[in-house]
């Protein structure tokens, strides 16, 4: 599986009796420890073990918590507190795992961004990125069916919410299926915990084979050139889990210290207030990381041709996920990493921004005036309003994919590329530009 | 000029989303109060929380339940520090319901695994309803789920009854006005007076302010029973995990000291 021929001779007759049996041994060496891994590749690289490292993490303290929650709509909000309360570091816990699943998702969006600015997704890694969009819809599902397990005011609302957009596009018999009734209610409570502990594991599946065809087809690097032979490549072990021992390290600096002193910051105050079917709340936000696709949801405010706002709202939102599958076909330039593509760089960044605010403003309340011309014949102010400005950050959002993405891979001059990895880096080294020359790229590696 | 445009999108990225101000139907912004229990280090004054408590035990119990709460939870570390017997005693003040042998309805001295819900019979929620038109809210969670939580309590309780009612807003039957509150009508008559209160710590000011601070700190408390262990355990894991994120540095560069990346 691991890029490259294998590297193992098994030291013994035992381990040749074994190897020729199940190659497990072969396995672990050649995609542990020798898998020939960029050596140029820089800290947004470390993402994908971070993110291995928060699945781990979200799957352990949520096994635990599990032992002690209770999955009925009349003692699911006192069992959490139960846990807060009275279980063994049981605040411990359900911080860590509250808190883990933000962190997983900045973990995810820097890895995706990562990919994109690097063109990730381009030939021969378009399956990998492909494996990568699943993994990211599996997360949103398994994140917002966590949402509504304590079953306080947003978990409850957000179920009905959300649960309603899937029945303005599949129809009111499919939503009574999914709620086990009629209404958001205890069998509906019931199957989103058995599907909230089913999910996670059908990412680590899916993350297995991601890794599988990451390992098939080897990393992509910051100067999207591949590897020309070893001098461009270190071995995993120990020059990249060095690295990652660091990285894990810092993120979880970070995070302890928004468990241990700002443990409520990435969620809204009615997750404290018991859920309640006859008090609708003023106002629902979904969790920040599903901000941006709630925005774009709430953007379509007017109807297209024969389909009506509320269906064109989730298209658009089920649209600006769908979009990502297809990317690597998007995009149509021969070169992968923005370094060397100067105006992809910018669309990217303006991308980046664009995401962030729609982000933002998929948390505000609904029709807030952002600059207010006018007062409205009801005496409300009138002007440029968080729906609005939605609508411009969907509108890039998209044009960045379907009109940006074709284009500037016909249109962009691209800077030149170095000949190879090694001598990008000695390039770089002496002080910039790629003039390296050209016998130098085969020196550094005689003391790896 | 590339690295502030990285700069200035990351930090769109990372602060924009969470900045996210809930404005909507919201009350005056409360006014700002400093709690021992504040900042990295933070942690409760424990006369404070006893103090508190006392307001709680005399004013709001007699509408507002605390159901998460039990007796044994007031000798809890971290928490009053009542001892044993005290909050025994606390406990054998309260009247129980439950059935006597004859399966008639009766009452029963508290015991320390007895909750704070005072108004757990059907006829004490009736009288509560009829009184204010709904049954007043468990107050376990108050500081917690509502914004600027025990800032929002203090506030709620002791400068939101001072001003009359702008012209123009009109109060229900049965309404009290309240500049705090969302919306500015709640059902709750103005809770506190200077003096109510008798404290037993003569230098603490016996005022509405004062009782509403004491109050807000216990209620948080309530809400957070475990936030010195958090704040402490805390330190440790970050300081540890600093050296351990030193080693691994010099570790990696020590690995990679002879390659050029």
């Amino acid at each position: 599986m691991a890029s490259g021929p294998s590297t193992y001779t098994p030291s013994n007759g035992l381990m040749r009796w074994l190897d020729a049996r199940l190659p497990i041994v072969r396995f672990a060496n050649d995609n542990l420890l020798t898998f020939p891994t960029p050596k140029n590749l820089n800290y947004s690289y470390t993402f994908g073990a971070i993110l291995l490292y928060c699945l781990v993490i979200q799957i352990v303290t949520g096994i635990v918590l599990a032992m002690h929650f209770v999955p009925n709509a009349a003692l699911a909000f006192n069992s959490v507190e139960y846990i807060m309360r009275d279980v063994n570091y049981g605040w411990l816990l359900r911080y860590i795992h509250m808190n883990g699943a933000s962190f997983f998702f900045i973990a995810v969006y820097v890895h995706i961004l990562r990919g994109l600015y690097y063109g990730s997704y381009k030939d021969p890694r378009e399956v990998l990125w492909i494996l990568g969009v699943i993994i990211f819809l599996l997360m949103m599902a398994t994140g917002f069916l966590g949402y509504t397990l304590p079953w306080s005011q947003m978990s409850l609302w957000g179920a009905n919410v959300i649960t309603n957009l899937l029945g303005a596009l599949l129809g009111t018999d499919f939503t009574q299926w999914l709620w086990g009734g009629f209404s958001v209610d205890n069998p509906t409570l019931q199957r989103f915990f058995s599907l909230h502990y089913l999910l996670p594991f059908v990412i680590l599946g899916v993350s297995v084979l991601h890794i599988w065809a990451l390992h098939h087809v080897g990393n992509s690097n910051p100067t999207g050139i591949d590897p020309k032979g070893p001098q461009d490549t270190v071995p995993l072990m120990p020059y990249y889990t060095a690295k990652y021992f660091f990285v894990i390290t810092v993120f979880t600096i970070f995070f302890a210290f928004v468990v241990f002193y700002a443990p409520n910051l990435f969620g809204h105050v009615d997750h404290y207030v018991e859920g309640n079917p006859l008090k609708t709340p003023a106002h629902i936000a979904p969790e920040w990381y599903l901000g941006a696709f709630y925005a774009m949801l709430r953007a379509m405010d007017f109807n297209f041709l024969f389909i009506d706002s509320k269906l064109l709202g989730v298209l658009t939102m089920l649209g600006a996920i769908g979009i990502l599958f297809i990317v690597p076909w998007l995009d149509t330039s021969k070169v992968r990493s923005a370094n060397y593509r100067p105006v992809y760089w910018w669309c990217f960044w303006i991308f980046v921004a664009d995401y962030a605010m729609l982000s933002w403003a998929g948390l505000q309340p609904a029709g807030v005036i952002l600059l207010q011309t006018g007062v409205g014949a009801d005496g409300a102010p009138t002007g440029f309003s968080i729906t609005h400005l939605s609508q411009i950050g969907t509108a890039y959002y998209f044009a960045f994919f379907i009109i940006i993405m074709p284009l500037l891979g016909l249109f962009e001059t691209p800077r030149a590329l170095p000949e190879s990895i090694a001598q990008a880096v000695l390039g770089k080294k002496r002080g910039g530009g790629a003039a390296a020359p050209a016998g130098a790229a085969a020196a550094p590696e005689s003391r790896v | 000029m590339r690295k502030i445009i990285i700069a200035a999108a990351l930090t769109l990225g990372t602060v924009l989303p969470f900045g996210a101000a809930q404005a909507s139907t919201a009350g005056a912004e409360p006014p700002h109060v400093d709690f021992s229990f504040d900042g990295l280090f933070g942690t409760f004054d424990r006369n404070q929380l006893k103090r508190g408590f006392q307001v709680y035990k005399e004013v709001c119990s007699s509408c507002h339940s605390l159901k998460l709460l039990a007796y044994r939870n007031l000798k809890d570390p971290g928490g009053p520090e009542f001892t044993e017997d005290e909050a025994k005693a606390l406990a054998a003040e309260a009247q129980i319901p439950t059935l006597d042998d004859a399966g008639e309805p009766t009452t029963r001295k508290g015991t320390l695994a007895d909750h704070f819900a005072y108004q757990t019979t059907p006829q004490e929620h009736a009288t509560l309803k009829g009184a204010y038109g709904s049954i007043p809210p468990d107050l376990s969670l108050m500081a917690k789920g509502r914004e600027h939580g025990p800032v929002y309590i203090h506030a709620l309780i002791s400068v939101g009854y001072e001003h009359e009612a702008p012209e123009g807003v009109t109060i229900p039957a049965g309404g009290n006005y309240n500049s705090i509150f969302p919306g500015g009508v709640i059902a709750m008559p103005k809770p506190l007076s200077d003096g109510q209160v008798a404290y037993a710590e003569k230098e603490i000011p016996q005022t509405v302010d004062q009782y509403a601070k004491d109050v807000s700190a216990f209620l948080m408390w309530v809400a957070e029973p475990k936030l010195e262990a958090r704040h402490r355990l805390g330190f440790g894991v970050i300081l540890f995990l600093g050296i351990m994120g030193v080693l691994f540095f010099l570790s990696y560069r020590r690995v990679w000291r002879n390659v050029d990346h």
